[in-house]
């Protein structure tokens, strides 16, 4: 009998709400997605509609104030929400999945040698000792093109291309199988956003690795992106195919950002999205783009699922 | 600048281009390096050599990465910065014969928006009075007269009705309406140029193109200057008629934006271009040509063309040796390259 191929990861139903003094946030609202071995996924949408939260759930990383965290987060067909802390540290953070965080870049200890940094978590996790754990940090740096005697030099000596360089060698110098970025190169130059979309081409061909890019710039997803999931108020609206998705998006605020590009290469006017996204403490009945939508209609008061077409989904009931 | 010559020159500008409103000749702003607060230590060359003119109502486009000095530029230009040498010269004013009022005064004439909306305005204050306070510095005694005023740019930036806004403060607003209430505030004092040093640049991508586009219709309508600066190559054309490329404080290459867009001369705007992508999902095969090293230090910047380190075109034995003169390959299209020496 042949079995369907496992999913390198799946999530259902996963729900990250915060509780504040203003009501709940509900940053991320039962989110469905998954991914193959060595694709890349790009999650798109634009500031608060819970990027980083949707990271923070996938990988556990939590602040104090959750309200609610629940769903589902198959690594390999295991359901890793059900680990305890203790296995969720041993099996998942940085060996199954790593995250850079957004400005990772900043975020390095000024105080240590980058090398050592990057070495930490291999000698943590994969519990090598620090000559082994620095053979794998010079591997890593030529993967990501960093010169190899930069490892003795503090994080102030190199530039912001260079310090996001080092950051994703620390997520990668523990061979997880799957990376998740949060907005890797919006505080960066062109010519070195570019560099970096080449490094983490060469490391999806070379490493296999799969990568969960998180970030707002659709012209710069394109230069990693497999599939695309589109993210509005807390909630996935379509989930396809690059290939499907860029010339085409099916979704009305997908295809009303995608018309906000402004482009170098053709004559097309931009357009803008008039109107603000509703609050997440405050979500409206039905459809989250309801109060922006041209296409709205009554049916629309109510949710739309999630709806299949031609092998796409789309949450809009315009596809029913 | 001794008087006598500030008036030759400026004799000189007024026979050669008489309807520039703006001139800047021969621009240098360094700052100077101290180590520990005392004992000289180089000077940062921010702005180091730059020459344009600006004509009434024209847009131009200031375009490069981080660090080569665009806002030092854009400072001085607003009398912020005091130039190391050269001189702008705006509306008729020398900006290196003006003290006190008359500094004021000229500031009162350009328009600032800047970068970062939420930084630029004064979060204790509201709307009201963020808007009020520039029109009281300037002498503008009467509250009715003000309040008039008030109203009509924030009509033109398109918050009405403007009682909703004005007794708000800025975290009371999202990004897209702060940037419209220090647009507003760069209107004020009717300006005949704006500088707006990355605008949009911290804004989300569905608002970007509607203070772009904003800003577009207040130039037409007042017939402003502009100058825009940005890193966004692909935002230019929806605004500019002029594009300069600025490299390690040195400008490479001035020309129309069409021209420039389309048959990009200097190696480093032909990178620039290369590296921006429009979204489209054949980007993700294929990799892209980035010139090797990154921009030089401003403080020791590279002998001969500043960009020969990065260059794959660099031509042995000059570019390395000296530095680039302009030419003008085709009428009104300068680049300061080598490989165009006739
Ligand atoms: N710890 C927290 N407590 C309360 N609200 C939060 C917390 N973290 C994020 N949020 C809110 O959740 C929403 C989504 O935030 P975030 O996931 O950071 O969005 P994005 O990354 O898409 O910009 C925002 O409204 C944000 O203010
Ligand atoms: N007040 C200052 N004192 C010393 N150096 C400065 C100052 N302002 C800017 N610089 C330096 O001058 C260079 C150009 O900066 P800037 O004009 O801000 O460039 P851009 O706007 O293109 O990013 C940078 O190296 C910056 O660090
Ligand atoms: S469900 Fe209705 S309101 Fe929502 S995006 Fe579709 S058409 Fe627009
Ligand atoms: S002058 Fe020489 S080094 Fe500089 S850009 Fe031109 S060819 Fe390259
Ligand atoms: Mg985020
Ligand atoms: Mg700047």
């Amino acid at each position: 009998m042949n079995m369907p191929p496992r999913k390198l990861l799946q999530i259902e139903k996963l729900v990250l709400h915060f509780k504040t003094s203003h009501g709940v946030v509900q940053a991320v609202d039962s989110v469905n997605f998954e991914l193959d071995t060595n694709r890349a996924v790009v999650i798109l949408g634009e500031s608060g509609c819970g990027k980083s939260s949707l990271a923070k759930a996938m990988l556990r990383l939590l602040p104090r104030n959750v309200d609610k965290y629940g769903g589902s987060v198959y690594l390999n067909g295991e359901d890793v929400m059900m680990y305890d802390e203790d296995e969720f540290r041993r099996n998942v953070r940085w060996v199954g999945m790593s995250l850079v965080p957004q400005a990772a870049m900043n975020s390095l200890n000024p105080v240590i040698r980058v090398g050592d940094q990057v070495a930490e978590p291999a000698m943590v996790h994969l519990g090598i000792r620090k000559t082994e754990a620095m053979t794998l940090v010079r591997r890593m740096f030529q993967h990501v093109g960093v010169p190899e005697d930069f490892i003795s030099r503090y994080p102030f000596e190199l530039s912001g291309g260079m310090r996001q360089r080092v950051a994703l060698a620390m997520a990668l110098v523990t061979s997880p199988s799957l990376i998740l970025l949060d907005e890797p190169t919006s505080a960066l130059d062109l010519l070195t956003q570019a560099n970096i979309m080449n490094v983490l081409k060469r490391i999806k061909h070379e490493l296999g690795t799969s990568f969960i890019l998180i970030t707002h710039d659709i012209a710069t997803s394109s230069e990693l992106a497999d599939e695309v999931a589109v993210m509005y108020a807390g909630q996935i609206v379509e989930v396809g195919h690059a290939k499907d998705f860029f010339p085409a998006p099916l979704h009305p605020y997908a295809q009303m950002l995608m018309a906000s590009v402004p482009r170098l290469r053709s004559e097309s006017d931009p357009m803008f999205i008039t109107g603000q996204p509703p609050s997440l403490i405050d979500l409206p009945e039905g459809c989250r783009f309801a109060a922006r939508c041209p296409f709205r209609f009554e049916k629309c008061n109510e949710e739309p699922p999630m709806l299949g077409k031609n092998g796409r989904k789309v949450k809009c009931w315009l596809y029913e | 600048m001794i008087t006598e010559t500030r008036e030759a020159f400026m004799d000189q500008v007024k026979v050669n281009e008489p309807e520039a409103l703006l001139t800047i000749q021969g621009l240098h702003v360094w700052y100077e390096l101290r180590r520990f607060g005392f004992g000289h230590a180089g000077y940062v060359k921010a702005v180091d050599g730059v020459s344009f003119e600006l004509a009434e109502g024209e847009t131009v486009a200031v375009v490069g990465e981080s660090g080569c000095g665009k806002s030092s530029l854009m400072k001085t230009i607003l009398g912020l910065n005091i130039p190391t040498s050269g001189d702008v010269l705006f509306d008729g004013d020398s900006l290196s014969g003006l003290k006190g009022d008359g500094l004021r005064n000229y500031r009162f004439k350009i328009g600032y928006v800047q970068q970062d909306p939420y930084g630029a305005l004064p979060p204790f204050m509201t709307v009201q009075k963020i808007l009020e306070e520039p029109l009281i510095i300037s002498g503008v005694k009467d509250k009715e007269q003000r309040m008039a005023r008030i109203h009509k740019v924030m009509g033109e930036v398109k918050m009405h009705p403007a009682e909703d806004f004005l007794p708000k403060f800025p975290h009371m607003l999202s990004g897209g309406q702060q940037q419209r209430v220090v647009i507003a505030r760069a209107m004020l004092r009717e300006p005949k140029l704006i500088v707006a040093d990355e605008p949009v640049s911290m804004l989300d991508a569905s608002v970007r193109v509607e203070i772009l586009k904003l800003m577009r219709a207040l130039q037409e309508a007042h017939g402003l200057s502009v100058i825009y600066i940005t890193h966004d190559l692909s935002t230019v054309k929806y605004f500019s008629r002029r594009i300069f490329v600025m490299y390690a404080g040195t400008l490479i290459e001035k020309a129309e934006t069409r021209r420039v867009l389309e048959n990009p001369l200097h190696p480093y705007t032909t990178a620039l271009l290369a590296a921006t992508s429009d979204p489209d999902a054949r980007n993700a095969d294929t990799f892209k040509e980035v010139p090797p090293g990154e921009p030089p230090s401003l403080v020791n910047p590279p002998k001969g063309c500043r960009f020969h380190p990065r260059c794959a075109k660099a031509i042995a034995g000059l570019c390395d040796e000296k530095e680039p003169v302009e030419f003008e390959p085709e009428s009104d299209h300068f680049v300061a390259c080598w490989l165009y020496r006739s």
